[in-house]
């Protein structure tokens, strides 16, 4: 059993893709996920961040078994998913779900968006009809839309619109993990912080564990409270958000930090950066899978690979050279939304708060029934 | 849908108006004299010149099409030069055979071939996706008259299970109609069948390679409610359209099925109207066989409304 804090823990996961599979001849693989061991907390916002192809993807889906690991384990609550039969993973779906990145081709057409959101209930029979119905309205509303909405196709919705009818239909079931793997990339950037708002809200309420895939710093920034940062297939480094931001430890966070824009004149100034794309994954460099662009590399990179070592403060890092090297990240000073984004984002709160507060109660998504047969 | 399918049966009729006149003037420019086909031995010329005037052969051509369409929305057809029956009777008489055998095929191919594209997709690069595909290969390269007399062959002679050929009219001895029937349209069926299977199978692979059927199982459905309702519902489209297509084919006639077991459909209907230039069958035919058409795309193009939500607004 795990420690009673961990939720989620993954234990020397990989899953490798034969990309090529010649008639006579060895087969060429991908290690898209390459050893990694995660602990995620129970109620925590964990995000994975990488480039695109490091790997991220894959782990997510890992993480939930929508594909299944090629050694190693996953293990929710003290079960280890990854071994257990096909069958009770269906089960367990039920307390894992997963917010998908597309919202135009995540969600059937065939079906009305009532009958979408429902099903994961029906799936794992939950409540009667008429309760399930009466959830899917209050679910529909939680995620701002109306419940009127039920009976129409997705076609007929935006995809800020779509990706909350994702959302909840991820709540549906009354998962205690959400799995978004970037869940707001897809989306115009005024309609991200909208989701990632209701996300927020919805983990609050809900007390959800969220996992949340991303490639934009500034989405994990405002929503995380610990970050790895992947490359290649690895976790190179694992650090709460705010640690990780101001003060990265390896050189690839501190590159990818550098990337974010900062609107003041001058903060930019002698910062590395990295050059070129990432190493073809089907042969990966030898030693540290990311000397070859980086900055600071040195004989030992090259050789040798750096181990995932965790500090005495919590962080984690895999860089030979990160006890001797100071890296830069974003100044403290440089709050994580601008004095006017916070108070439009309170405004916001503030209205919703209010909107809330005017409905009778009992329009809120109850906390799941028993199951009912 | 109501006024969806009135607005496609609007837009039908230049259709078939433009069907009419090509299939007129198609028949006229064919060689060969349909008088000489009907005098048979006789040479004489006033005798044909008399039937060339009994039958308008001498009015110019615009004037024998409007006097033959105006007949045809009378619902007459005009009679055929060869047997004298009114073509509408003839018609009638094969329409009722050959649609029953269209039918009986069309459900064989369905149910042969939309279960074993699904399976082949689902179990894509297994043995039972190469069997599938085998069986599909073999059904699409036999021929139907091989097939055809080899069933007779085996069911009928050997094992004396159904009777080689003949016909009942399914109104008046149902079982022995289809004991009948049931064959030939095994053998029209199995050709048809491999069809449905690739395109079932294809149109699956794509399916269920996408999103929401990932979705589907994420949500912790079972497998048979993601591919029966999430997968395959999406996948039918594709799968009407040539269902359609191919039951259109079917109304057209299968001549040598029908031959071997000697079933009076349309199949012969049209071959010997084609062999003795008799304009009037062939032009009957042709018409009742591209309203046939004609209907089955509507009756498609409805169904795809009923499949596919996306559609609907349009």
């Amino acid at each position: 059993m795990g420690k009673p804090d961990l939720i989620i823990e993954t234990r020397a996961l990989r899953r490798r893709f034969v990309t090529h599979k010649p008639l006579v001849g060895a087969q060429t693989e991908v290690r898209a996920v390459d050893g990694i061991d995660l602990r995620i907390r129970r109620g925590e916002t964990f995000a994975i961040v990488g480039e695109s192809g490091c790997g991220k993807s894959t782990l997510a889906r890992l993480l939930v078994r929508l594909i299944d690991p090629s050694e190693g384990s996953v293990i929710y609550d003290g079960t280890d998913i990854s071994r257990i039969s096909a069958d009770k993973m269906r089960g367990l779906r039920r307390d894992l779900q997963f917010i998908f990145q597309d919202p135009f081709s995540s969600l059937n057409p065939r079906m009305t968006v009532g009958a979408l959101v429902e099903e994961p209930m029906r799936a794992h029979r939950i409540g009667t009809r008429r309760e399930r119905r009466a959830r899917v309205a209050a679910l529909l509303e939680r995620v701002g839309l109306m419940p009127e909405h039920a009976n129409r196709y997705p076609h007929e919705f935006s995809g800020g619109q779509r990706q909350r009818i994702g959302i909840a239909r991820a709540l549906a079931s009354g998962p205690k993990v959400l799995i978004g793997d970037e869940p707001v990339s897809a989306l115009d950037v005024s309609i991200q912080a909208q989701v990632v708002n209701i996300l927020e809200d919805l983990k609050q309420e809900f007390g959800l564990t969220l996992i949340v895939i991303a490639h934009d710093l500034a989405v994990i920034r405002h929503m995380a409270d610990r970050v790895a940062v992947m490359y290649l297939g690895e976790i190179v480094e694992e650090a709460p958000v705010a640690e990780l931001f101001t003060a990265p430890r390896h050189p690839y966070t501190e590159a990818l930090i550098s990337s974010i824009p900062v609107p003041r004149v001058g903060a930019r100034a002698g910062v590395a950066t990295i050059d070129g794309e990432p190493p073809n994954p089907i042969a990966p460099p030898p030693g540290c899978r990311f000397h070859p662009r980086c900055p600071y590399a040195q004989a030992v990179c090259r050789a040798e690979r750096p181990k995932l070592t965790r500090g005495p403060d919590a962080r984690s890092v895999a860089c030979h050279r990160h006890a001797e090297l100071s890296l830069t990240g974003l100044a403290p000073d440089i709050a994580a939304r601008s004095p006017e984004a916070e108070q439009r984002f309170s405004l916001y709160r503030a209205a919703r708060a209010t909107r809330e507060g005017a409905k009778p109660s009992g329009s809120f998504p109850q906390p799941l029934t028993p199951d009912k047969e | 849908m109501l006024g969806f399918l009135a607005r496609r049966i609007l837009i039908a009729i230049p259709t078939v108006i433009l069907i009419s006149v090509f299939v007129f003037t198609l028949q006229k420019l064919l060689p060969g004299d349909p008088v000489l086909a009907m005098a048979g031995e006789e040479r004489d010329p006033e005798v044909l010149a008399f039937l060339r005037e009994k039958y308008r052969l001498n009015d110019p051509l615009y004037m024998q099409y409007f006097h033959w369409i105006g007949g045809v929305l009378q619902g007459d057809l005009g009679i055929s030069l060869r047997t004298r029956q009114p073509v509408l009777t003839l018609i009638g008489e094969k329409l009722p055979v050959t649609i029953q055998l269209a039918v009986m095929a069309l459900i064989i191919a369905v149910f042969i071939g939309v279960p074993t594209g699904i399976l082949s997709a689902y179990r894509k690069g297994t043995w039972i996706d190469w069997l599938a595909n085998i069986v599909a290969l073999s059904g699409l390269s036999i021929p139907n008259f091989w097939l055809g007399i080899m069933l007779i062959l085996l069911v009928s002679v050997n094992l004396g299970w159904l009777p080689a050929s003949g016909y009942a009219p399914l109104s008046e001895d149902p079982l022995r109609s289809i004991q009948t029937m049931i064959m030939p349209a095994f053998v029209l069926g199995t050709g048809l069948a491999a069809t449905l299977m690739r395109h079932t199978r294809s149109a699956m692979l794509g399916v269920l390679k996408s999103d929401y059927v990932r979705t589907a199982r994420a949500k912790g459905l079972n497998e048979r409610v993601v591919i029966l309702k999430h997968a395959l519902r999406n996948a039918l489209v594709p799968i009407v359209t040539v269902a359609t297509l191919l039951f259109g084919e079917l109304l057209a006639g299968a001549v040598l099925t029908e031959q071997i077991f000697t079933i009076p459909g349309f199949g012969k209907l049209v071959v010997d109207a084609v062999f003795n230039r008799d304009y009037a069958v062939v032009q009957g035919i042709v018409l009742c066989t591209a309203v046939a058409f004609i209907a089955m795309n509507i009756l498609a193009d409805a169904a795809y409304r009923i499949l596919n939500p996306r559609m609907r607004d349009t």
